[in-house]
């Protein structure tokens, strides 16, 4: 049999029941062989109701999951719920930096627009860079901690003094470096925050891998003629894998709050309506020193709650997949 | 044919002048259906055999030697053939059951990891009943098999780790301390259940040890390592009950016998600690702790030779040993 034939694995799996669901054996494997399709849905329906289950108890992931949903639902539904002109600076409905009132609750900015109306759009922006940078970040971090932590030797020197030099750059400084030199828009912003931010992931990552290859049970792997692909697909990652679950919830708000920064310093999409854009503008527009609070501070508050939210998923999330954690409770 | 031949196999951690030697030119030779004890002291290099047999120390081991399994050679051998051989060939019943085993991983699915592996079932489906049919097989109820590592107590790990030794109907098994960390009625248990499935099987057995007595009791033969070399070799029961060379009578008499008035004071024990492999003493390495040692000792290392039917041993006392107690 070749390396290769070895190494592949048959289709990874979703957690499976734990329930001793096998007492129906006879009926269920005629069903299997009938129409594996549908045992496989049913057992996929079966897991995701425990998932969610145990989810439900986690409170305070509870209030960041409802949060988020909220948020999210706002952000895809704001040209309905707002119109789609909001952002327009030609017909702006109100005068410059009026006070809350009936018709704006949040006044308006330095162009007459509803700032309530701009931070509803500014929460797709946030959104979206932050859940694609994060994406970005965790993937290059995790693949790179992974294949140096496995391989070691010369390929792991090679990969952490890339990852080194990386990680003594400012994350700030790399990422306004590439949003300058990149033409002005969401994704180089998303690639700048992505390339300044994942060799924190990395290190982490090769830490825990190093951690999970002394262990007996990658010896044991090896022994059953499990090849690299193998131990690490089938091993380090679902132990490496709530690590990085709960670091990607850190890199998102992370992630949101450099969008945040780099917007605020004037290098995000200037088209684009964003909560740090809204913060520059307001700082710009004198905001502060006149009293305007209703520009400033629900764009601050906003990018504040949406961070917490992710944190509070996070955490939950990752006490209720980490088998480890779930027998504490 | 044997189906395992160990030719003078040496194993040595790190090189040039830091090389210790582990393993120092051991032979054994295992028949189908045979079981076979390795005894010795903690740092004598068993486990450091059982690993090598599947080529599976890490990279600072330099190992010489021929290992034959079933006729074939697994140092020479290449990458692809030494995979499929690994588990399918032979498996092994690692130590510490709890460690071996993955703790995110259901124990059925981690059963069924080898038979994915080696392609002996394709459907994840039928894999797992495979896997609930060894568990069955190993006394474990076949609904166990949703449990996680860490929900099973110390015996029913060591039962999954030996069907998961089973999954791909293997010619040897290695059994590596299968029973440590075990209470005595567990060990029990585990032995009887190990010999129950040898003797099904057809499987050969390498069952390594520090403790001579549950070695006796399971294996037919008996070898007794000390600082990387067999010592003695012999019938299982002559061994334990009538030791040729001075270690393995040590050895035996290490464990206190109920009802023998003079274990009841103190057990006996062996004074010294095993050598340093880095800096082992000359001439015979057991030597300086031997009991019986003559001044020639220091300076000739005995080889194994006859000591009676079916023995050897590596002592120039082999055939006053008996005489001299």
């Amino acid at each position: 049999m070749s390396t290769e034939a070895l190494g592949e694995e048959p289709g990874a799996e979703p957690p499976d029941t734990g329930a001793p669901a096998k007492s129906a054996a006879p009926a269920d494997s005629a069903d299997s062989a009938a129409d594996p399709g549908a045992l496989a849905w049913a057992r996929r329906r079966r897991s995701a109701a425990r998932f969610w289950r145990a989810y439900r108890g986690q409170r305070a992931g509870l209030v960041g999951l409802v949060a988020l949903a909220v948020i999210a639902f706002t952000a895809l539904a704001a040209p309905l719920l707002v119109g789609s002109d909001a952002d327009s600076v030609t017909d702006a409905p109100g005068t410059a930096l009026e006070n809350p009132s009936t018709e704006f609750p949040l006044g308006t900015d330095q162009f007459g627009r509803s700032v309530l109306d701009l931070l509803v759009y500014g929460a797709r922006i946030s959104l979206t860079v932050g859940l694609l940078a994060a994406a970005l970040t965790v993937g290059i971090g995790t693949l790179v901690g992974m294949l140096a932590g496995h391989y070691g030797g010369w390929l792991s020197g090679v990969l952490m003094r890339v990852t080194d030099f990386f990680l003594v750059m400012p994350t700030l400084v790399l990422a306004i470096v590439l949003a300058t030199v990149m033409s002005r828009s969401v994704t180089t912003v998303i690639i700048a925050i992505g390339v300044a931010a994942w060799p924190k992931t990395a290190r982490l990552v090769r830490a825990q891998t190093l951690a999970i290859e002394a262990r007996p049970y990658v010896e044991r792997a090896r022994a059953l003629g499990g090849g690299h692909t193998h131990v690490m697909r089938r091993h380090v990652l679902p132990n490496v894998l709530p690590l990085v679950l709960a670091q990607t919830t850190l890199v998102i708000s992370e992630a949101i709050l450099t969008e945040a920064t780099l917007a605020f310093l004037g290098l995000g999409d200037p088209q684009v309506v964003s909560w740090g854009g809204m913060l520059q503008d307001a700082r710009e527009a004198g905001a502060i020193s006149s009293g305007h609070w209703s520009f400033l501070v629900p764009p601050g508050i906003a990018i504040a709650v949406v961070a917490l939210c992710f944190t509070l998923a996070g955490r939950a999330l990752e006490s209720v997949l980490n088998p480890k954690l779930g027998v504490a409770k | 044919m044997t189906l395992l031949d160990v030719r003078d196999l040496h194993v040595t951690y790190g090189t040039g002048a830091a090389a210790v030697p582990a393993v120092r030119g051991v032979d054994l030779t295992l028949a189908a259906g045979q079981k076979l004890g390795l005894a010795g002291e903690s740092g004598c290099g068993k486990s450091t055999l059982a690993l090598a047999l599947l080529r599976l120390l890490p990279r600072p081991a330099r190992v010489r030697g021929e290992i034959l399994l079933d006729g074939e050679d697994v140092l020479t051998m290449s990458w692809g053939r030494l995979r499929a051989v690994r588990w399918a060939g032979a498996s092994i019943v690692f130590q510490g059951a709890m460690h071996s085993l993955n703790a995110v991983h259901r124990v059925r699915d981690q059963i069924a990891e080898p038979i994915l592996l080696h392609r002996l079932e394709t459907s994840q489906a039928a894999a797992r009943r495979r896997a609930e049919g060894l568990l069955e097989q190993v006394g474990l109820p076949a609904a166990r098999g949703g449990a996680y590592p860490h929900e099973l107590s110390g015996g029913q790990r060591q039962r999954v780790m030996i069907a998961m030794a089973l999954a791909c109907d293997p010619r040897l098994v290695v059994a590596d301390e299968p029973t440590t960390a075990l209470d005595v009625m567990i060990q029990a248990q585990i032995l009887r259940l190990i010999e129950r499935l040898v003797a099904e099987h057809g499987i050969g057995l390498l069952m390594i040890s520090h403790d001579l007595a549950v070695l006796s009791d399971t294996c037919d033969r008996l070898a007794v390592m000390y600082a990387g070399r067999i010592v003695e070799e012999g019938p299982a029961q002559r061994v334990f009950t009538a030791a040729e060379h001075p270690y393995s009578g040590a050895l035996a008499a290490a464990f206190p016998t109920v009802g023998r008035a003079a274990d009841r004071r103190a057990p006996q024990g062996l004074p010294g600690d095993p050598p340093d492999p880095a800096r082992l003493p000359g001439g015979c390495t057991f030597h300086p702790r031997c009991p019986v040692a003559l001044e020639t000792c220091a300076a000739d290392e005995p080889r194994l030779r006859e000591a009676g039917p079916g023995r050897r041993a590596a002592c120039v006392h082999v055939d006053s040993v008996k005489e001299a107690r």
